[in-house]
């Protein structure tokens, strides 16, 4: 074997070795979101959660473009993004049941996690929320050359906050990088977006000179490539982008959204469950091209759905801050 | 005051020094607003610090003040130390969704993991026949919230030696300085120094009625001092510099010590700041009270354009002394 090729069959293992790693993180994601629904149904839980299910693929090809250090910001369905940075399902566990071993000791809950430690800025429960932050995490590194890269995720619903423009606008001028990552679920909480929304979304980036492009948000695989591309521009110091991933909520607008013939109907959800699911799309193309084979699709699954059952029981173990702890950290 | 050699400085002097000096102490501080480069603000509160530290330091934006403004918050968390200038007060309304459910609770919801060590710098006060979107002192709804820090300084000496505190806090601060104000001069020491948050000054001593002042009616308290002075009133005029932190004791202290205080603010006295702290002062020193607190503001009206209407809307030298005089007893 030559040199050039052992090298090539070791990029090919390592590649197998990521897609491996793309495929258990979508199912620590999927697993995550089902033992919160649980959580929530046997009455567990405070208050309420935005469940990612369906969208596995967005933050997962996202973040695996990312390095640890790059920083994202996150929203109030933000649990996916959380798992694809890095974070530990025990202790986010314990944040969404307000538990002190919990991300933000309990302060933040379910919409608020944050931890500087895999570049999360924090999910943020004002939609739109965090454009501004994510920018100027972007000047950051410009302005201090250090690389990173900011990736700003948001439904389609933070289409209509004024804010998200004006810091376009900016991060255009600046040429900062930050990638606007659109999760287009289709439904404005209740609303289908094509109510809320006029003309074209892709426009709106390019208006502003960024770099607009859309991406099958299903395909873990597409959105991946698309946002290494998208990634690498902004870190060589090409600029902003605005990516908008066409993806589906498989549940309703938080845990407690049961009846939702209102706003769609059940086939619909039935077809994107059932034809276009990520995960299930993922594992055939992996065993298709030899990657993985059925059996070890299911001991991934079977190793993260006791993994997160044990995240679950240690939370649920885990002590509740004191009330003393109310007034710590108003102020740094 | 130190009692050190002193120069004359301008308000604005004295704030673009403390900017500078924080610049080439520390090259995370940055400044970024409309007009800040090369304009160096409409006030030229900021000539001259482009030219020392460049664009990449002093950056002019559009007028976008949202999205400035949660820029600062997301520089300020990952590794710079943001001087966010927003032109007027009044347009503070466009940012309190990043100062208000961003800047102020990052800290708190992240279970003080990450930290926004940023300033807002802002304008308060009328009289500048600006009419109502150009002349408004908000100082009250920025106050109001846990997680921020906000101050208002009266003096070139404090506006200089709290703004390098501000700077360096790890909090987000919001520093108000009265536009009217910024010609006006005082002793600046040559030396570094820096003025805590949270501790007031006595700008006066007095013996018979306290006068809690800040920004733009510590001058006009220390005026309506001189007249009281006139008619056998001596009064002592506080400048608590920070609406929050609050000095609270001084103030109660002083109260408990004159038995008569008056509380005024350029803000509206609805829902305000001298509510706040009239109702500070009547529970930290009810018993040694000899009348009801009182209290003065604004008025409650947008501020009029024409002179002689907006000359009525801020308590002055004269309607402050009258009702000093009224208070004890002397009207």
């Amino acid at each position: 074997m030559t040199i050039a090729t052992e090298q090539s069959k070791a990029n090919a293992t390592l590649k197998a070795e990521q897609w491996m790693r793309m495929y258990r993180r979508m199912v620590m994601i999927r697993e995550f979101e089902e033992q919160v629904n649980e959580l929530y149904t046997r009455a567990l839980m405070p208050g309420l959660a935005h469940l990612y299910v369906g969208e596995e693929a967005v933050a997962v090809g996202i973040c695996e473009a990312l390095r640890s250090t790059d920083y994202i910001t996150s929203t109030h369905r933000g649990h996916g993004h959380c798992v694809a940075k890095g974070a530990s399902p025990d202790r986010m566990f314990a944040e969404l049941l307000g538990k002190e071993a919990g991300y933000c000791r309990g302060k933040g809950g379910s919409m608020h996690i944050a931890d500087p430690a895999t570049g999360n800025l924090g999910a943020n429960a004002i939609v739109g929320g965090s454009a501004g932050i994510a920018t100027g995490a972007a000047l950051s590194s410009k302005r201090m050359g250090t690389g990173q890269v900011a990736v700003c995720f948001f439904g389609e619903g933070a289409l209509g906050q004024g804010v998200l423009y004006e810091v376009m606008n900016l991060a255009a001028l600046w040429k900062l990088p930050v990638i606007y990552v659109c999760e287009n679920n289709l439904y404005t909480e209740y609303t289908h977006y094509s109510e809320t929304t006029a003309g074209d979304v892709l426009a709106r980036g390019t208006a502003f000179g960024v770099q607009a492009e859309s991406v099958n948000g299903q395909d873990v695989r597409a959105v991946y490539a698309t946002a290494q591309r998208l990634v690498d521009r902004a870190r060589k110091g090409d600029g902003p982008a605005f990516l908008v991933c066409e993806t589906y909520r498989y549940t309703g607008h938080h845990v407690g959204d049961i009846n939702r013939e209102y706003y769609r109907s059940k086939q619909e959800e039935q077809e994107w469950k059932t034809k276009r699911d990520p995960i299930k799309n993922f594992s055939e193309w992996l065993v298709e091209h030899k990657l993985s084979d059925e059996g070890k699709l299911k001991e991934i699954q079977e190793e993260v759905r006791a993994e997160m059952k044990a995240a679950v029981e240690f939370a649920i173990a885990a002590p509740y801050p004191t009330p003393d702890q109310v007034d710590q950290d108003v102020y740094a | 005051m130190p009692e050190v050699a002193t120069r004359e400085l301008t308000f604005a002097q004295a704030i673009r020094e403390a900017l500078a000096e924080e610049m080439r102490r520390d090259s995370r501080v940055c400044v970024f607003g409309e007009d800040v480069a090369e304009a160096g603000t409409p006030f030229k509160v900021l000539s001259g610090l482009v030219d020392e530290f460049g664009a990449e330091r002093v950056m002019d934006t559009p007028i976008s003040e949202a999205g400035f403004t949660g820029m600062g918050v997301g520089a300020a968390m990952t590794g710079l130390r943001p001087v966010v200038d927003i032109m007027f007060g009044d347009f503070l309304t466009l940012t309190m969704d990043q100062m208000v459910n961003q800047a102020a609770k990052v800290h708190y919801m992240s279970g003080g993991t990450w930290k926004v060590p940023m300033v807002l710098r802002t304008t308060l006060g009328a009289t500048r026949r600006s009419a109502a979107q150009h002349s408004q002192s908000l100082h009250a709804w920025l106050s109001h919230v846990p997680g921020l820090k906000v101050v208002m300084p009266s003096t070139p000496y404090d506006a200089k030696g709290l703004l390098k505190t501000a700077i360096r806090d790890e909090n987000p601060v919001v520093f108000f300085e009265d536009k009217m104000m910024y010609k006006q001069k005082g002793p600046v020491p040559e030396e570094d120094y820096t003025i805590p948050l949270g501790v007031a000054d006595v700008k006066r001593e007095g013996e018979d009625i306290t006068i809690v002042a800040t920004s733009s009616m510590v001058q006009v308290a220390l005026g309506a001092a001189e007249l009281l002075e006139k008619i056998g009133v001596s009064a002592e005029v506080i400048d608590p510099r920070t609406t929050w932190p609050l000095d609270e004791k001084t103030l109660i202290e002083s109260a408990k010590r004159t038995s008569r205080a008056m509380v005024v603010d350029e803000g509206y006295g609805r829902y305000g700041v001298t509510g706040e702290i009239a109702s500070v002062i009547a529970e930290g020193a009810f018993y040694n009270l000899e009348a009801p607190v009182k209290r003065m503001g604004a008025m409650h009206v947008p501020i009029p354009f024409s002179p002689p209407l907006e000359d009525v809307t801020v308590p002055t030298e004269q309607t402050l002394f009258e009702a000093a005089r009224a208070l004890c007893g002397k009207g």
